[in-house]
């Protein structure tokens, strides 16, 4: 009975899907970069290990589809939020059938689904930021005005409010939460842009912790019993700068991931699991 | 019983310009429109003025030659005329003061016997007095006790009949159909003209008001009412004390839903014949817990109940489902496993547009869990849930962005929302807007500029209409007004906006009513909570009712208790400090008054005796269980009562030979006080941070700063910032009445600026310069506003000058004033015609005396030109933000020349914290005043209930906080007035240690708004510090 708006960074469940043979050369990407599956694969099982774990998430681990390369980051497939979720319609066409298998996973969950089915609309969940009282919507190359309005649509509760992604793939490229009212935001000059849009849309008002390099401002943040404030975070290896400012967050746990090779396919951490808090179910 | 008196007195004043009026404008213009009479009214509030001190030029005019005879009459046999006034004061304390049943009705045996009584007491204190002041204060006093007593009709016949005997002799005539009184040579000549009027006025109309639980409201009202009244009568009905969150509606011409301006006539509002309406919410508190009483969380609770299931709220199935079982459980208490049939109670309610069996099942469900949750438990939790919905509170507007695109404009409590669909695409929060204006079906807001931006923009909107681009700006200034004063996160600029419309005007600020729910809250006798849906039925009922007279008296317990003190002073002081007289003014127009009684005699008696009963109670609670400080307001009443002239004509002194600006600070405290009530009925709550920052540069140790302060010294302090207060009420009072006049403007073209610009003074005594300065101002301004005829519906014009004869009286003294006032008057004349917006600014008008009537008269007037001139005036405009400055039309009247007057302190806040470091002028002493909007109680004193000093050290820092709670007219009025004394050598950095004890003041007292900034630089080595 938590009632409305509480308990941010709750979770229960995380979803999650293998990765793909294809991904090494299929998968979509904004530059030239040659994955070493064995690595990423190696990189993900670590990812999901820490999520079960460490952390004692209930990981709903689905199956890699070799006709799906992109289908490990299934944040782009659905968002959550409460006991609602919104089944993503991506905005690569080749990705648009790695919705159904996460459907099932989330209908198993008793989740209440809501589905994108207007054609002119397109929403990756990657373009999505939930900030525990509000969503940002990028306006990215992968998620258009009719998605955003579609997730409004979906989470009445909640102010949406679209941003413009001037940079990057997605909206969680450069930013993300790393708390409550605390937002990790990239220093490059699109992300601040970003940042003070979004700053500006909203009622709220969040603190900023900015690191030097954009792609280590995607963390995830959880809120676990008995663990308090968890961050999952880039490791000192990738982003040596940025790992710096993680550690000065005194009071979160702080768990380095390494990303090395999924960040080639434009894979972040956000990416690779959906994210669901069952108890916090009213 | 001092208070009581002299917000009686202000109150009579009113009521007796408004009955003379009538008859002096009948007689002139009988056959004119009922506008006519308004005017007629103000011109006689205009010759009362000049009565005097001052014969209106510009009145005289107007007024027929026998009308002169007779006002220099009145003037020349004070005797009768005065002693009629004292009498009706004398009359009306009585009634308070004891259970005299028979004052409305019986008005004239009372009268006479009270008169008899009341003539000696009056005398007196008319000599004590001015002429003038002793006729202004029996209206004063009538109209006082209307506001407080919420019988407002009643009220004015006792008001009427005390004001004058004359008077009341033809009212009664006509009310009882006994035209005794009329023999009288006056009396006969006036009896024709007013029966004339009184039949045109006297025509009741049946108001049907729809209330929040689906229940229908019926009450009779004046004609010519205005929708003060109505609102007043509705809110009375309900019990409800937090009224300034809600208002009423009624519907167009158009099918759209329009707020009813509580200062102007219902009838010139509605249009039509339809005189429906509805209570609603007007401004969500975003934080519903702050509320003091459950009722008010139990109406809103009903209101956005409503809302949701109307789908005006949206929210997610989860969400309707909550909510849902939290009304359940409001209403049905704990679930009931024994119901045969659970979900037919649940499918028989509308909990949602969409509701389905599956939602009525989660909302059983969750019922069920909130077992033991009491109907105001399930209340909060209902609202706890309801506020953090994203459309909670955004009032939507149509429109359509510059390309044509169709979107929606939210107004909320933190600025302007635009969407598209259901998408926020944008967002300018009130800090950001500079100005909001309408011409025409365009919606313009101007933005600040950004950090890279070089220039601030205008964004424009297209609405449907004028209409409706009208309304979005009035929905907008009243927002901004309302919330923006005190919003504990974001800056000051907020008291400001309260300029904007009249509606703002009209209301107190969140702050504001915060402060005052709070302080009611107390005396206040446990309201009954009407939780569950049974219990909410038995609303209408008469234990609703008692407890309704209960509240009532609550607020005018302020008053009361002032009525202890007999001195005429004291009383003048409550009258410009209740709100609820200012508010209760407008209502008993002097047409209202007249018509008012046959109907009201019946159930005056009665309430009388209630309110009364009420009273003494309130009374007895407040005495006892003062607030935290210690029980010194009697001492202080005493004094402030016994001489108050005096007091203020020292305290000016001093605070002329005393640079330092905390006398000043002290005068602000005393001054909120009264504007307050000006603007709203009850209570103000402004924090008047004085940062005193001494450096001396040789010394390297801490040099000590004294608190001026102390305990004992607060006699004194706080007459001195009476003085000063009332100069501060002034511009403040000028500020409302721009915002008035921007109201009641031209319908095509508005503006408004929420932010107040602040000025600097540059001056070693700020205050004074400040007076000066705005002086001429105001001067330049009356020239103008004298030369432009202001729209002839604005009320507001005329409660000025009725407070302003007041406000004569009381600093009879002060030579200065007199003068003042003839312009003010001179200017009035001309201008009052055409502005009349509120009554309320009168009381606070009336602290300043001398200065606010003009600028008041000025504002009103002029609108547009005001703010260039308030540019050159003041010294330098340090924010751009907090001008107001309402429509340019016709009409037009600009205020923004009196907000930066006023502003001085206006956005002391903000400016302090940002720009702190503008200090760096060779100036000395720098005083930043928050222009007083709403709740400034300037001019009256009012009870001092309470007063605390706090002293604490630190390093370089000395704090002395001096806390005073004041009452007035009903309304408590709570100041702290923070001393803070910054010590030491050159390495301190006196800027930032003023930023940061101003921050922490803020942060301290999140609800209060800081009122004045007075910084004062005492540097032995001159520039070594800096």
């Amino acid at each position: 009975m938590a009632g409305l708006m509480a308990g941010f960074g709750h979770y229960t469940h995380a979803v999650v899907r293998g990765v793909p043979a294809s991904l090494a050369a299929e998968a979509l990407r904004m530059t030239d970069a040659e994955v070493d599956l064995s690595k990423a694969q190696r990189e993900h099982e670590a990812y999901v290990e820490v999520l079960r774990t460490k952390l004692g998430l209930e990981v709903v681990e689905l199956p890699a589809d070799e006709s799906l390369p992109d289908c490990v980051f299934v944040e782009d497939a659905a968002v959550v939020c409460g006991d609602t979720a919104l089944i993503t319609r991506p905005g690569a066409e080749s990705r648009r059938r790695e919705t159904e298998l996460m459907k099932g996973a989330l209908k198993d969950l008793n989740l209440n689904l809501v589905e994108m089915t207007d054609e002119n609309a397109t929403l990756d969940g990657g373009d999505v930021l939930f900030t525990g009282r509000e969503f940002f919507v990028g306006l990215s190359k992968r998620t258009n005005q009719r998605g955003a309005e579609i997730l409004a649509d979906a989470f009445k509760d909640y102010a949406v409010s679209t941003v413009p992604v001037l940079e990057g793939l997605h909206l969680k490229s450069f930013c993300s939460m790393g708390g409550p009212g605390l937002i990790v935001i990239g220093s490059s000059e699109p992300a601040q842009k970003t940042l003070k849009i979004m700053q500006q849309m909203s009622d709220h008002r969040y603190d900023k912790l900015t690191v030097p390099d954009d792609l280590a401002a995607n963390c995830i943040y959880m809120n676990l019993p008995n663990k308090g404030h968890v961050l999952l975070h880039c490791t000192p290896e990738q982003y040596p700068e940025s790992a710096k400012v993680f550690d000065k967050l005194k009071d979160h746990m702080l768990i380095p991931v390494c990303n090395k090779e999924k960040v080639k396919v434009d894979g972040a951490l956000t990416c690779c699991s959906v994210l669901i808090n069952k108890k916090a179910n009213i | 019983m001092t208070t009581e008196v002299g917000s009686e007195t202000e109150v009579k004043e009113k009521a007796e310009e408004s009955a003379a009026q009538p008859d002096q404008s009948e007689k002139a213009e009988e056959e004119t429109e009922e506008i006519a009479n308004a005017e007629g009214e103000e011109k006689e509030k205009e010759k009362e003025k000049e009565k005097d001190g001052k014969e209106g030029k510009g009145i005289s005019r107007y007024l027929p030659t026998w009308l002169k005879k007779q006002k220099s009459l009145s003037q020349t046999s004070p005797t009768k005329e005065v002693p009629a006034t004292e009498e009706a004061v004398n009359k009306v304390t009585q009634d308070e003061e004891g259970p005299t049943p028979e004052v409305n009705g019986h008005a004239e045996e009372v009268e006479e016997k009270e008169a008899e009584k009341s003539e000696q007491v009056t005398e007196k204190e008319a000599e004590s007095h001015s002429n003038a002041s002793a006729d202004t204060e029996p209206a004063k006093e009538e109209k006082v006790e209307e506001s407080p007593k919420k019988s407002p009709e009643e009220a004015k016949e006792t008001t009427e009949g005390e004001g004058a005997e004359e008077q009341k002799k033809e009212q009664e005539g006509e009310a009882e159909g006994v035209e005794e009184g009329e023999g009288e040579g006056q009396a006969s000549i006036f009896q024709s003209p007013l029966r004339l009027v009184r039949k045109t006025k006297m025509k009741l109309v049946v108001c049907q008001v729809s209330l929040l639980d689906g229940t229908d409201f019926t009450c009779e009202v004046e004609k010519r009412a205005k929708g003060q009244y109505l609102f007043f009568k509705v809110c009375e009905h309900l019990n409800l004390l937090e009224k300034d969150y809600f208002g009423l509606t009624y519907t167009d011409s158009h099918e759209q839903k329009c707020w009813l301006d509580p200062t102007k006539e219902i009838k010139r509002q509605i249009r039509s014949n339809n005189w429906q309406f509805a209570f609603n919410v007007k401004f969500y508190p975003p934080d519903p817990s702050l509320l003091t009483e459950d009722i008010t969380r139990y109406l809103l609770c009903l209101q956005l109940r409503e809302d949701v299931a109307s789908g005006r709220l949206p929210c997610s199935f989860v969400t309707h489902a909550l909510l849902g079982s939290y009304t359940l459980q409001a209403e049905f208490g704990d679930y009931e496993p024994d119901q045969p049939r659970p979900l037919d109670y649940v499918s028989q309610r509308t909990f949602a547009p969409n509701q389905n069996k599956e939602m009525e099942e989660k909302i059983l469900e969750l019922h069920k869990s909130h077992r033991g949750m009491t109907p105001a438990q399930a209340d909060t939790q209902f609202l706890e849930n309801a506020k953090k919905l994203s459309m909670y509170g955004v009032d939507l507007h149509h429109a359509k962005d510059s390309e044509g695109v169709d979107i929606m404009l939210g107004v909320c409590a933190n600025g302007l929302l635009v969407y598209k669909d259901r998408l926020r695409i944008n967002r300018f929060a009130w800090p950001k807007i500079l100005k909001i204006s309408y011409k025409r079906n365009n919606f313009y807001i101007k933005i600040r500029p950004g950090e890279t931006e070089q220039f601030e923009s205008t964004v424009g909107f297209k609405l449907q209409n004028h209409r409706s681009a009208k309304r979005l700006w009035k929905v907008c200034v009243e927002n901004h007004s309302f919330f923006r004063l005190n919003a504990p996160e974001p800056p000051p600029k907020a008291r400001f906006l309260t300029l904007g419309s009249k509606f703002r005007y009209s209301g107190r600020t969140q702050a504001q009513t915060r402060v005052a729910s709070s302080l009611i809250d107390r005396p206040a006798p446990n309201f009954e909570r009407t939780s569950s849906k049974r219990i909410s039925r038995s609303l209408d009922g008469a234990p609703m009712i008692s407890i309704t007279e209960a509240g009532r008296d609550t607020a005018e317990n302020g008053r009361e208790l002032h009525s202890d003190s007999k001195t005429p002073t004291l009383k003048l002081k409550e009258v410009d400090l209740s709100p609820g007289d200012a508010e209760a003014t407008p209502t008993q127009s002097p047409g209202d008054s007249e018509l008012a009684p046959s109907q009201d005699h019946d159930k005056t008696q009665d309430e009388v005796l209630k309110h009364q009963a009420s009273i003494s109670q309130l009374k007895r609670s407040f005495m006892e269980a003062p607030p935290p400080s210690p029980p010194q307001p009697n001492q202080w009443e005493k004094r402030l009562t016994s001489s108050p002239a005096t007091t203020i004509r020292v305290q000016q002194q001093q605070v002329v030979s005393e640079p330092q600006t905390e006398a000043a600070a002290a005068a602000d405290n005393a001054i909120s006080d009264t504007k307050e009530p000006a603007k709203t009925t009850e209570v103000e709550i402004e924090e008047t941070v004085v940062v005193q920052e001494v450096s001396k540069a040789p010394k390297p140790g801490l040099v000590t700063v004294t608190i001026s302060s102390p305990p004992e010294e607060h006699t004194r302090e706080q007459e001195v910032k009476v003085g000063e207060e009332v100069e501060v009420a002034v511009e403040a009072k000028a500020v409302k009445q721009e915002s008035v006049s921007s109201e009641s403007e031209s319908e095509e073209e508005a503006e408004y600026h929420p932010n107040v610009s602040v000025s600097f003074s540059n001056t070693q005594i700020p205050e004074e310069k400040e007076e000066e300065e705005e002086v001429e101002q105001e001067k330049k301004e009356e020239e103008k506003t004298s030369e432009q005829d202001t729209s002839a519906p604005d009320a507001p014009a005329l409660p000025v000058e009725v407070s302003q004869p007041v406000e004569t009286t009381i600093r009879e003294g002060e030579e200065d004033t007199g003068a003042e006032k003839k312009n003010a008057e001179e200017e009035q004349g001309g201008v009052t015609e055409e502005s009349t917006d509120d009554p309320m600014l009168t009381p606070e008008e009336a602290p300043n005396g001398l200065t606010l009537p003009e600028e008041s008269v000025t504002m009103t007037a002029e609108a547009e030109e005001e703010p260039k001139m308030n540019g050159e005036a003041s010294l330098v405009e340090a924010e751009p933000r907090p001008q107001v400055i309402c429509c340019s039309e016709p009409p037009v009247v600009k205020t923004e020349m009196v907000t930066i007057s006023d502003t001085f302190a206006a956005q002391k806040t903000e400016i302090a914290t940002k720009e702190v470091p503008i200090v760096h002028t060779e100036t000395k002493t720098i005083t930043y005043e928050a222009a007083q909007l709403d709740g400034n109680g300037d001019g009256e004193p009012g009870v001092l209930m309470t007063a605390q000093t706090i002293t604490s050290e630190s390093l370089c820092t000395t704090t002395t906080t001096h806390i005073t709670k004041t009452l007035k007219g009903g309304l408590s009025e709570t100041r702290i007035e923070k001393r803070i004394v910054i010590t030491g050598d050159c390495d301190i950095d006196h800027d930032e240690a003023l930023a940061q004890a101003i921050k922490e003041a803020k942060e301290q007292h999140p609800d209060m708004s800081v009122t004045r900034v007075v910084v004062h630089k005492e540097t032995e080595l001159a520039e070594e510090e800096d």
